[in-house]
C-alpha cells in the first residue's frame, strides 16, 4: 500500500450469493433413486466391456469410455474402504458433530458410495468394517432414501 | 523445450489482506514480475489469468483482473483451477510461436468467503454434496486410506507440519512461521479424524504472477532465466469412490511424462529441490512418493531421517509450503515461483543448493488432477 492510503480505514462490502438451482439427476440416477424409494433395492450398473459394476451407478464406464448397460442389484451389505469422523462443526455440515462419513463398497460393486456411518460409537469404526444399508422411514427418491449405514450385527 | 521463466512476483501470503481487493493483489504481483524480468507491460504479448468464480464470488472472475494484468486489446484467456495449469496453458501459447511472452496470474482471497461452503460445492450435487463434506473432511478420508495402506503414522504426518512451519521462518512471504513440536500437532484440535488443526493448511489471501518467454526473447534480456524442461498434467476420476484414494496414480503419470520430457531417469538422484502441494500434512508425503522422489509408503521414514529438511538430501518445501500459507488457485504458482528463486540462488535465508527442481500443483478434491513442472538453472 502506498503512503497516501495511511490512516484510511478499510471498508468492507458484505453480501451473499443465493441462487436457487435444480439439477436434473439424469436417467441413470433417477432409476437408481426411484428403485431405492419404491423397492428398497440398491442397483448398480455394469460396464459391458470390463464387467465392472458401479454403485452409485454411472451412465458411462470410467475405465472403458462406453455406456454401462446392465442393472445389477448390489448390497445392501458392504465394507468401509475409508472414513472420517468430523468433530468440528464445519459450515458445510448438515448434521451435528460428531459426523461419521465413509466410502462404502457394496457387495457386488466395484466402486464406493459416500454415506453416513451410524448406530456405532464413531471411535469404534474401522477400515474394512462390514456395514449394511438402513433405509429411511421417510420416502424420498434421493441418496437419502438410504438413511445411513450401520455395522452388520 | 525452448522456453524459460523470466520473471516472478509474489504478494505476501496473509490471513486477511483486508486493505486490498484481489485485483490490487494481481496489480502488485504483476508489477513485481515485470520488474523482476526487467520489462514493461508493453513487452507482454498475451495473458492467462487463473481464478475461481466460487472463491471470488463473481462469475467470469478472470475478467475482473483485466486492468491489473494489462490485458486491454491483448489476447487474454483464463483457467479455472490451480495456477500451475494456467502456467501450462501459457507455456503452450509461448511455444506455439505466436507469442514471445505470456504473463500468468493466479489469485484468491480465502478470507472473503467461507472455505467449507465453497469446497463443499466441489462435490457432485446428485450423489454426494448433501452429506456436507468439504475439503478438510474429504481429505481426512484420503489421509486415513493412505495411512492404512502404508502404515504411515500420525507422528510422521505431524513432523511434516513441524518441518514446514519451521522453514517458513526463513520466508518473508509466509503466513504461519512457527516452531512447533509433534506433540503440539497431535494435541491440536481434531477437526476431521485423522486430521488435526495443525495437519491442515490455513485459509489465506495471496497472488502470484510469472512471465514465460521463448528462447529468442530471453536473449534480449539481462536476467537469469530458469528453463522449463518438462511439464505434464494428468487427471483421475471425478468421484472419490471411483479412485483408490490411498494412491496418487494421476500424479505418478504426470511426473513420469514431465521427467521423460526433461530427460530425467532417476528423479531421486537428479532432482535437488521440490515444492509440493502440501494442503495437508499427509499430502506432502503422498505427493513426494507420487513424484517418484520416494518409494510408495517410505516418505514418512525418509522424513524422520531428515532427508526432506532444508539441509537434507532433497529439501521439500523449504518455503514452508502451503501449511504455512495456502492461497488456493495461486498455491501451485507460488510453488513454481519458489523453485525459480531457488534455482537463481535468490531465495535468501531459505536458499538450498539446487540446480534442478520440481514444482507441483493440484486441482480437485483429494488430488484429482496434478500438474508437474521440472525446472532447470541451465538451458
Amino acid at each position: 500500500m502506498e503512503d497516501i492510503f495511511n490512516g484510511i480505514e478499510p471498508q468492507v462490502y458484505k453480501s451473499q450469493i443465493s441462487v436457487p438451482y435444480q439439477w436434473w439427476a439424469g436417467e441413470t440416477a433417477s432409476k437408481f433413486f426411484i428403485t431405492l424409494r419404491d423397492e428398497k433395492k440398491i442397483l448398480g450398473k455394469q460396464c459391458p466391456q470390463c464387467g465392472k459394476v458401479f454403485c452409485p451407478p454411472k451412465k458411462t464406464c470410467t475405465y472403458c469410455y462406453v455406456e454401462t448397460n446392465e442393472w445389477k442389484e448390489v448390497g445392501p451389505k458392504g465394507k468401509v474402504l475409508t472414513y472420517t469422523i468430523v468433530y468440528r462443526q464445519l459450515a458445510s455440515l448438515k448434521k451435528k458433530v460428531p459426523v461419521a462419513c465413509g466410502l462404502i463398497q457394496l457387495e457386488g460393486s466395484d466402486n464406493a458410495m459416500l454415506h453416513y456411518i451410524e448406530e456405532i460409537e464413531p471411535e469404534k469404526i474401522t477400515t474394512g468394517m462390514q456395514v449394511e444399508a438402513v433405509f429411511a422411514d421417510e420416502k424420498s427418491a434421493s441418496i437419502h432414501a438410504i438413511s445411513h449405514f450401520r455395522p452388520v450385527k | 523445450m525452448e522456453a524459460a521463466i523470466i520473471g516472478i512476483g509474489m504478494t505476501t501470503i496473509e490471513k486477511s489482506k483486508i486493505g486490498a481487493t484481489y485485483a490490487d493483489l494481481v496489480w502488485e504481483a504483476v508489477n513485481k514480475a515485470l520488474n523482476d524480468a526487467g520489462i514493461g507491460i508493453e513487452d507482454i504479448d498475451n495473458v492467462i489469468t487463473t481464478s475461481s468464480d466460487f472463491w471470488d464470488g463473481r462469475t467470469i472472475s478472470c475478467m475482473a483482473v483485466g486492468d491489473a494484468s494489462g490485458v486491454r486489446y491483448k489476447n487474454c484467456s483464463a483457467v479455472e483451477g490451480d495456477g500451475t495449469f494456467g502456467a501450462a496453458y501459457a507455456l503452450a501459447r509461448t511455444l506455439s510461436g505466436d507469442y514471445n511472452t505470456t504473463l500468468v496470474t493466479a489469485h484468491s482471497k480465502g478470507s472473503e468467503s467461507i472455505s467449507s461452503i465453497i469446497t463443499n460445492a466441489a462435490f457432485d450435487p446428485i450423489y454426494q454434496r448433501s452429506f456436507g463434506l468439504d475439503m478438510i473432511s474429504a481429505s481426512a478420508m484420503q489421509a486415513r486410506a493412505y495411512m492404512h495402506a502404508t502404515g504411515t503414522t500420525a507422528e510422521q504426518l505431524a513432523l511434516v507440519s513441524c518441518k514446514n512451519h519451521k522453514n517458513a521462518k526463513d520466508n518473508p512471504y509466509a503466513q504461519l512461521p512457527m516452531d512447533i513440536t509433534v506433540e503440539d500437532v497431535l494435541n491440536s484440535e481434531m477437526i476431521a479424524d485423522p486430521l488435526h488443526k495443525l495437519d491442515c493448511s490455513p485459509v489465506s489471501d495471496g497472488c502470484c504472477a510469472i512471465i514465460i518467454a521463448n528462447a529468442d526473447f530471453v536473449k534480449k534480456l539481462n536476467v537469469k532465466p530458469v528453463w522449463i524442461k518438462g511439464v505434464a498434467f494428468c487427471a483421475d476420476a471425478y468421484f472419490m469412490g471411483d479412485r483408490d484414494l490411498s494412491k496418487a496414480r494421476a500424479l505418478e503419470e504426470a511426473a513420469k511424462k514431465a521427467y521423460t520430457m526433461a530427460g530425467i531417469t532417476n528423479p531421486q538422484k537428479e532432482i535437488d529441490i521440490a515444492e509440493v502441494y502440501d494442503a495437508f500434512t499427509y499430502q506432502e508425503l503422498m505427493w513426494i512418493e507420487g513424484l517418484g522422489l520416494a518409494e510408495y509408503g517410505k516418505a514418512g521414514t525418509m522424513l524422520e531421517k531428515g532427508m526432506f529438511n532444508k539441509d537434507g538430501r532433497l529439501p521439500v518445501n523449504p518455503s514452508g509450503g502451503l501449511l504455512s500459507g495456502h492461497p488456493v488457485i495461486a498455491a501451485g504458482l507460488y510453488r513454481i515461483a519458489e523453485v525459480v528463486l531457488q534455482l537463481r540462488g535468490q531465495a535468501g535465508e531459505r536458499q538450498v543448493n539446487a540446480r534442478r527442481g520440481v514444482a507441483q500443483g493440484v486441482n480437485g478434491l483429494c488430488g484429482q488432477s496434478h500438474c508437474v513442472w521440472v525446472l532447470d538453472k541451465d538451458k
